[in-house]
């Protein structure tokens, strides 16, 4: 797993107080993982802080599994 | 009940009576309190008079840099802000038909604008803790209008609109949000009028009497207290009975 891919894994896991397991590149933040849209905001900011790098909001909201954010982060970090 | 120790609050305006009143309150229940004004020395003042505890921020909400940067001050001077009281409030009376744009502008900046930039810095922390209080100062005016204050009127019937959002936004993290809507309140404003001009107010409240800022104060402690948990979105009337809404 990419370094981007384990930083993602552990934010998610702290914000949403899920198993470690259950945050596969697949899941879905708010269906797979009981993400509200206040988490998912949470997690955007988290993210932002994190690595450094803004998040707009038309991008956040494509940002649906864990897959999506470790691939945005990936591509704005480059 | 109404405990605070180990709390921190923000109370913005706390040079006016009512604003020092509430961080005098919130600080003897066993809250850190920062205060913030654009006097220092009045700040000064009241820290001496409260001792320890308490954090002196001198802030200009016209000024936007300066609003920047006071939640995060207070943060950083307390660790954390669980209270944020947006008291501060500015008039500049005068009939529509003679309201510059500036005037308008200054009041919504000061009263409405800051309070939600205030507001957005405050809830990050809030929402990561599940923990939060924020408590707006609006007024009876918001609610009832009045002749020669349509700025403030709007300015406060804003905050009260926004309050209600916020408490939506914020409630399932634990954070509340709520308003205090002041009558008459007995201030150095009040003291200048005369007898009569004071008779004609009174004469329109039910309780016979001007309130005082502990009155008001009263009812920001027990919205920062976690007893009023199940108390959002809404505004308390504190104002004798001028307006039963």
């Amino acid at each position: 797993m990419s370094d981007v891919a384990e930083r993602v894994k552990k934010i998610v896991v702290e914000h949403l107080g899920v198993d470690a397991e259950k945050v596969n590149p697949e899941a879905s933040f708010i269906d797979d993982l009981g993400a509200d849209s206040l988490d998912t905001v949470e997690l955007v900011m988290a993210f932002e802080e994190e690595f450094g790098i803004e998040i707009p909001d038309d991008a956040a909201e494509t940002i649906q599994t864990v897959g999506d954010a470790v691939k945005f982060i990936e591509k704005s970090a480059a | 009940m109404f405990d605070l120790s180990g709390k921190t609050a923000l109370v913005t305006g706390a040079t006016g009576g009512i604003g020092a009143a509430i961080a005098r309150v919130l600080h003897r229940q066993g809250a850190s309190v920062a205060i913030s004004g654009t006097r220092a020395e009045v700040l000064e003042a009241l820290k001496a008079e409260l001792g320890e505890r308490v954090h002196v921020l001198a802030c200009n909400l016209g000024k936007s840099e300066e609003v920047e940067k006071l939640v995060p001050a207070a943060e950083a001077a307390m660790g954390s802000l669980d209270i944020l009281v947006n008291n501060a409030g500015i008039t500049r009376d005068g009939l529509a038909m003679r309201m510059k744009d500036e005037d308008w502008a200054q009041v919504l900046d000061v009263n409405l604008t800051a309070a939600f930039r205030l507001s957005r810095a405050a809830m990050r922390g809030m929402m990561k803790r599940r923990f939060g209080r924020i408590i707006g100062i609006t007024s009876v005016v918001g609610v009832t209008g009045n002749a020669g204050q349509a700025n403030y009127a709007a300015s406060k019937a804003g905050m009260i609109g926004m309050t209600k959002a916020l408490a939506q936004e914020l409630a399932s993290r634990n954070v509340t949000v709520n308003c205090i809507a002041p009558g008459f309140i007995a201030t150095p404003m009040t003291d200048a009028l005369n007898d009569k001009q004071k008779e004609a107010i009174i004469a329109k409240v039910p309780a016979g009497r001007l309130g005082t800022s502990d009155d008001v104060a009263a009812a920001a402690l027990y919205l920062a207290s976690a007893e009023a948990a199940y108390m959002t979105g809404q505004t308390l009337h504190v104002n004798g009975g001028m307006a039963m809404i």
